[in-house]
């Protein structure tokens, strides 16, 4: 099983560019394709999100990303095995191990040495608030605690590249500045960190986003160049409208917000400065209008 | 309780394993079973040995069934025929009685000769054309007092061995899948060679470690002998438990979850133990069904633990299950790291160019 164009190219001189990621991969399965002709740059340093409703395809391109799965074409850039860092959608640990054995056994996998494991692990333990418990089974421990083991275990090799699928998910607020810290922290020593999300508002402080639709990239770049390449208006309004406009409005909070595209009338209410969540939001709006246009 | 049933059909729909063994099963155990399941014994195989071999081997009735004859060997070529299994019964002639020799980890092939002796020998004016006049000296060898436990713990052995090596390696790989963990293997900076071995090693130590008490207990407590070559018998019980691991990975690189690895499981042990001469004698499975006694492993490793614990067979004697084995071991071991290999590289999708 060699590698082949088009299929895992690990250990490259992928950093050439600062960095890691995928170059216009596809996959699919099943006959349906899960990715389309997808690119991410994933510089070291940063944290890049992939942000997308279920079944967008985020876990398909971060499976690429760490090697679980090769793409049908395209390129991925990422380095050797031992530098990659991989927390999959469930949380990659031995519900019947301990979260220290848990921490031990990946140690060991990726060659670290025992003292420095030991080290390693005390201290991702100890600032991930897991210190106490490092005996328990992993299994027994809550859903945030077994994501944050799952991320500690994803570090424990001090990786290059960390690729993390929803790693907040599921997770209290709490334990969830405890992972954005852990993450962050990861990609201040240098390491790329590639993570999916649902929650735009986490994707807001990563420094690339990719906003992924039924496989399809929706909007790409950093936060504010995605805001800012917004078409159109943005306007906030007292209620649902009726007829059309229905199809371009959506409810945030407790109000209702309007796209107007280009060149259309507007209305009454308030003009509204889009965040991330808008724009993203707005894109996938723009191209369910696009493919109706378009069948009519 | 009408939602309820049409669930459970749904489910049980999706669910063709099960279904195939509710419908399958019983017909296929009933059919085999119906053949297999017999403890009659309908041939005896017979070597004759001795100056009068040819007269004797001549007149020796049903069941019998003289299988080698030579006069001018005597009793120590008879005592190989049955050391080596080539014959349950010999006659030694010659002497001012004949002796009948009997393999008594035969069983039920011994049992069915001495009463076929003893009817002889109680039938009014026996001797008719030529047949010896007096009456034989009868021995039973390796299990004079035709004990059953003698014969049913070499091959409980290869059971646990089964047991250990089949279901619970089975249950052990697919683990991985269930815990969600098998991904993070796959990317790990480990070969799958590395995962192979590490899976398969501590279910070979604890087997190993299982084989030993069952036979430490079979001889303390059950008091079985055990007149052979320990090597010749752990050379036996290595191949023997490279099959049983490897069916047992074999079995959890195609199953889901560890349910279907314990049907799985159940359905290669059943066999097993069913065909595989551990209970019902060989002998007398029908031609039909004992074909499939060959295929299995237990069928070798009971010969061979039976034959070195009991009748302290040589190796020379026993090529032909250790040839089986070694060369099932070998189709399954490669098919199983195969699979193994394939279950843990990244999975490839196919191009969408």
């Amino acid at each position: 099983m060699t590698s082949r164009p088009g299929s895992l190219a690990a250990g490259t001189a992928g950093d050439e560019q600062g960095g890691w990621g995928a170059d216009q991969i596809s996959v699919q399965y099943r006959g349906q394709l899960a990715l389309d002709r997808i690119t991410l740059h994933a510089a070291s340093g940063q944290v890049s999100a992939v942000v997308g409703g279920d079944g967008a395809g985020k876990t398909t391109l971060l499976r690429c990303l760490a090697g679980a799965l090769a793409p049908g074409s395209g390129r991925v850039r990422r380095p050797a095995a031992r530098q990659v860092g991989y927390l999959p959608a469930s949380s990659g640990t031995y519900p019947d191990l301990t979260v220290q054995e848990n921490l031990d056994f990946r140690a060991a996998a990726y060659g670290v040495p025992a003292a420095r494991a030991r080290e390693r692990s005390g201290d991702l333990l100890e600032r991930a608030g897991l210190a106490s418990a490092r005996d328990r089974l992993a299994g027994q421990l809550s859903g945030g605690m077994r994501q944050k083991l799952g991320v500690i275990a994803a570090l424990i090799a001090g990786p290059r590249l960390l690729v993390l699928d929803e790693p907040t998910t599921g997770v209290d607020p709490v334990s969830r500045s405890g992972l954005w810290w852990l993450i962050a922290r990861a990609a201040a020593g240098g390491c790329a960190v590639v993570l999916s999300t649902t929650y735009l508002d986490e994707a807001e402080r990563a420094a690339a986003v990719l906003a992924l639709d039924a496989g399809r990239e929706l909007a790409a770049g950093t936060p504010e160049q995605i805001v800012a390449a917004m078409p159109g208006v943005l306007r906030g309004i007292a209620g649902q409208p009726a007829g059309e406009d229905r199809q371009r409005a959506w409810r945030r909070g407790g109000s209702w917000r309007i796209w107007d595209p280009p060149g259309s009338a507007g209305g009454d209410g308030t003009a509204i400065t889009p965040d991330l969540q808008d724009a993203v939001t707005i894109a996938a709006i723009a191209r369910e209008l696009q493919a109706a246009g378009g069948a009519r | 309780m009408w939602a309820m049933i049409v669930k459970e059909f749904r489910q049980l729909r999706r669910d063709r394993r099960t279904l195939a063994m509710m419908i399958a099963m019983p017909v296929l155990l009933l059919v085999v079973l119906g053949y297999a399941a017999t403890f009659d014994v309908s041939s005896i195989a017979v070597a004759v040995a001795g100056p009068r071999a040819g007269v004797a081997a001549a007149a020796l009735p049903r069941p019998f069934d003289v299988v080698a004859a030579d006069a001018a060997q005597g009793r120590a070529w008879a005592q190989d025929q049955l050391r080596d299994g080539r014959a349950v019964v010999a006659v030694v002639t010659g002497g001012a009685r004949p002796v009948v020799l009997i393999d008594g980890t035969q069983l039920f092939a011994a049992r069915a000769a001495l009463t076929a002796l003893a009817s002889r020998a109680g039938r009014p004016g026996a001797p008719a054309s030529g047949a010896t006049p007096a009456a034989p000296v009868v021995v039973v060898l390796y299990n004079p007092q035709l004990k059953t436990s003698d014969i049913m713990i070499p091959g409980l052995a290869g059971v646990v061995l089964v047991f250990i090596g089949t279901i619970i390696t089975s249950l052990g790989v697919v683990r991985e899948r269930q815990s969600g963990t098998l991904e993070q293997l796959a990317v790990m900076p480990l070969r799958p060679r590395d995962v192979f071995l590490g899976k398969i090693v501590p279910y070979f130590v604890v087997a190993a470690a299982d084989l030993v008490i069952v036979l430490v207990v079979g001889v303390a407590i059950f008091r079985v002998p055990f007149r052979g070559s320990l090597p010749v018998f752990g050379l036996g019980a290595l191949l023997f438990l490279f099959v049983t691991l490897g069916i047992g990975v074999l079995i959890s690189s195609i199953s889901q979850n560890q349910g279907q690895a314990i049907q799985l499981a159940v359905m290669t042990l059943l066999p097993q133990v069913l065909l595989s001469g551990l209970i019902f004698p060989l002998s007398s499975i029908a031609a039909g069904v004992r074909w499939i006694a060959y295929l299995l492993p237990l069928t070798y490793f009971n010969e061979i633990s039976r034959g070195v614990m009991l009748r302290a067979e040589p190796i020379g004697a026993l090529w032909q299950p250790f040839v089986f084995l070694t060369v099932l071991g070998a189709v399954i071991v490669t098919l199983a790291s195969l699979r193994f290999r394939r279950y843990l590289a990244p999975a490839r999708a196919r191009s969408a160019a």
